[in-house]
């Protein structure tokens, strides 16, 4: 008689294990497999009808799809852009500050520490037409006397949601290109100095080679963050209008939930991850490729 | 033409004055070494000169030129940095033809003047590495590179020499004074060794807590030191200095004993006045194992206790008690001595020096 034995380090961990199986494994697992089924919520058996790859056809015919993809990539180059140059331009203020550099750092987070839903709410109510700030300000200004119509334009919308995301995270760009700034040795840049180079030169040719490994980490973890984009879209437009501010993620959860398709939306969202991991591999190989640059010891 | 001349230069941050008026006029050509104690304000000087820091009060001319408010790009200096502070992502000819570059200059000549420097400085097998893959040595040789394909009229060196070991320092010490003969430029080298200083420079500036103590050759500051500081800075083992006070023709020490005023400072000292004795260990020895032994010119002898021995190999530190504390003498030809043994010293009194107890300063010699 053999009974099964179980080693101790595997039934140690056997509590961890079944936490996560129970919590990612199979909900992943049952997703994947959904995206291969045309299963709606409001019918349950249709779990069970495998469709194939029709789903993914679907998907990857639909111009809407293509539309929210397209309009996901173009804000996640808008805002990494404008984030970076303006975290560096902070950063670099930051960095000159000779006194309160502390408390600099500590407002400089400030807009991290708000939800992104009351960051949407906010910004919702500061572009509103009738009774928003920014109309408000610039009528007061005799910029305008119209009311503009920050949210209900296409155009206007995207602006005022790229607003609202630069404002939120350009702070990961500042307080990681700062850390590079503070972690700088001093002598480089004076050797520069003496060697001509004018301020620019400095920046451009000694500081910038220095920081930019740290800018490609928050590259990185800003790529992953506005692919994923959803909250503050949600609440500022709901994709509205018509569908002119519609993102991958709004898009997929409207599948999802309002038209209860979970088993299109499931495809949808597998294929928008590719978008995520693409842009990872892209911001690593750069970051390696830096840090090795400037032979970082971290 | 590149002299260096400092006027009243005056450094303050804030309230706190770390540089008080220093005047120093520094020849086309020259080796000039700044040293002093650290935070004596040698390499604040050193970073006026190039630029780096802003000039609170006095001018600074470069080859006759007030530089105070030029950057330093335009001060025609280069400077090598304790750090070597070299570019970590540029190869190690691209860091030396870096400021070529900026300037503008064409390839081909860059090319050419990075590689006379690395011919110079034995860099050829090293010119595609980068910093990172470099040891101490090469590295301060590269920043030396980058120094000196600019030909500027004034090197500036801030302690280029610190973070090496000790062997590596004395071959690196060796190459500066090669390259100087070499590049022919003006140098102003800071250090806090006074060895490097003594045996690179031809003239040291002794500073302390920002002022100039003394200007002169190394044979200067050595056998004649301006001030007690400079005696007690210059010179390894340091002078032996004691107070004491002028008796009827001798120094008389606080216990008692006494030595007799040298021949050189008499009447230069009036009885009662408050001195500081100094003498080099190589001008006291125990009798018949000096440096001058042959040609004894005022040596006065007495008995001293030995207290404790540093065996050196070709010579021997002896420690002796005298005057309530302990002289170090240098003894030539050693042998053997125990602790407490009784030795005849020799003092030539004709190398002593005598300095004011009260201003620091050097008591005027006869016919000096």
């Amino acid at each position: 008689m053999r009974k099964l034995r179980v080693s101790a380090p595997v039934l140690l961990l056997m509590p961890a294990i079944l936490v996560i199986a129970a919590v990612v494994v199979v909900p992943l697992i049952l997703s994947f497999y959904s995206s291969f089924t045309s299963f709606r919520l409001t019918k349950p058996e249709t779990l069970f009808v495998f469709i194939g790859l029709r789903n993914y056809v679907t998907v990857l015919s639909d111009p809407v799809f293509w539309t929210a993809f397209g309009r996901t990539v173009l804000l996640l180059t808008i805002a990494l852009n404008v984030e970076m140059l303006l975290g560096l331009g902070l950063a670099m203020m930051v960095d000159r500050a000779t006194r309160g550099q502390r408390m600099l750092r500590t407002m400089m987070m400030f807009p991290m520490m708000f939800s992104p839903i009351l960051v949407g709410f906010q910004f919702k109510f500061l572009f509103n037409d009738n009774v928003g700030l920014v109309n408000n300000a610039l009528q007061s200004l005799g910029l305008t006397d119209q009311a503009i119509p920050w949210l209900i334009e296409g155009d206007l919308a995207f602006f005022a949601i790229l607003v609202a995301e630069v404002w939120s995270s350009t702070s990961v760009f500042a307080i990681l290109i700062l850390a590079g700034l503070l972690a700088m040795p001093r002598e480089p840049i004076e050797a520069a100095r003496v060697d001509g180079c004018t301020p620019w030169q400095t920046f451009r040719y000694v500081t910038w080679p220095f920081v930019m490994p740290f800018a490609y980490i928050a590259m990185t973890i800003r790529s992953l963050d506005v692919a994923r984009a959803y909250d503050i879209v949600k609440i500022m437009t709901d994709g509205g209008p018509a569908r002119r501010t519609e993102l991958i993620w709004t898009l997929v959860g409207r599948i999802a939930y309002s038209d209860a398709r979970m088993g299109l939306a499931n495809a949808m969202a597998y294929f928008s991850i590719l978008l995520s991991i693409l842009f990872t591999v892209y911001f690593y190989r750069k970051l390696a490729a830096a840090r090795t640059q400037i032979a970082a010891e971290w | 033409m590149a002299t260096v001349t400092l006027e009243k230069l005056v450094k303050r941050y804030g309230n706190l004055e770390v540089v008080h008026g220093i005047d120093l006029a520094i020849r086309d050509r020259e080796f000039i070494a700044l040293v002093g104690p650290s935070g004596c304000g040698k390499s604040t000087t050193l970073r006026m000169i190039a630029g780096l820091e802003d000039v609170s009060a006095g001018t600074i001319r470069i080859g006759g030129d007030i530089v105070n408010d030029l950057p330093p790009r335009s001060r025609n200096i280069s400077m090598v940095f304790q750090s070597y502070a070299l570019y970590p992502h540029m190869t190690v000819a691209e860091n030396m033809g870096f400021s070529l570059k900026i300037a503008k200059r064409p390839a081909d000549e860059i090319e050419r003047r990075v590689a006379e420097a690395a011919a110079i400085l034995h860099l050829e097998p090293l010119l595609h590495r980068r910093p990172s893959q470099l040891s101490g040595g090469q590295r301060q040789r590269v920043a030396m590179g980058r120094a000196i394909v600019r030909h500027p009229e004034v090197f500036l060196f801030d302690e280029p020499l610190s973070n090496l070991d000790a062997k590596l320092r004395g071959e690196m010490r060796t190459e500066i004074k090669k390259l100087h003969a070499k590049v022919q430029s003006t140098v102003v080298y800071v250090t806090h060794d006074q060895v490097e200083a003594m045996t690179l420079a031809d003239r040291i500036v002794i500073m302390r807590d920002g002022h100039i103590e003394q200007v002169g050759t190394p044979d200067e500051v050595f056998s004649r030191p301006a001030t007690r500081f400079v005696a007690s800075f210059i010179g390894s083992p340091p002078m032996n200095l004691v107070d004491g006070v002028i008796d009827a023709g001798f120094v008389v020490f606080a216990n008692g004993d006494r030595l007799p005023v040298p021949e050189a400072f008499r009447g230069s000292v009036t009885a009662g006045e408050k001195v500081v004795f100094g003498l080099r260990p190589d001008d006291l020895y125990p009798t018949g194992h000096g440096l001058h032994s042959g040609e004894a010119t005022a040596v006065h002898e007495t008995a001293l206790r030995v207290a404790i021995t540093e065996p050196l190999g070709n010579e021997t530190l002896v420690f002796l008690e005298f005057a309530g504390r302990e002289w170090v003498s240098r003894m030539l030809n050693p042998r053997p001595l125990v602790i407490g043994e009784p030795v005849r010293a020799s003092f030539d009194l004709a190398r002593a020096h005598l300095f004011s107890a009260e201003t620091g300063r050097a008591i005027q010699r006869k016919g000096v």
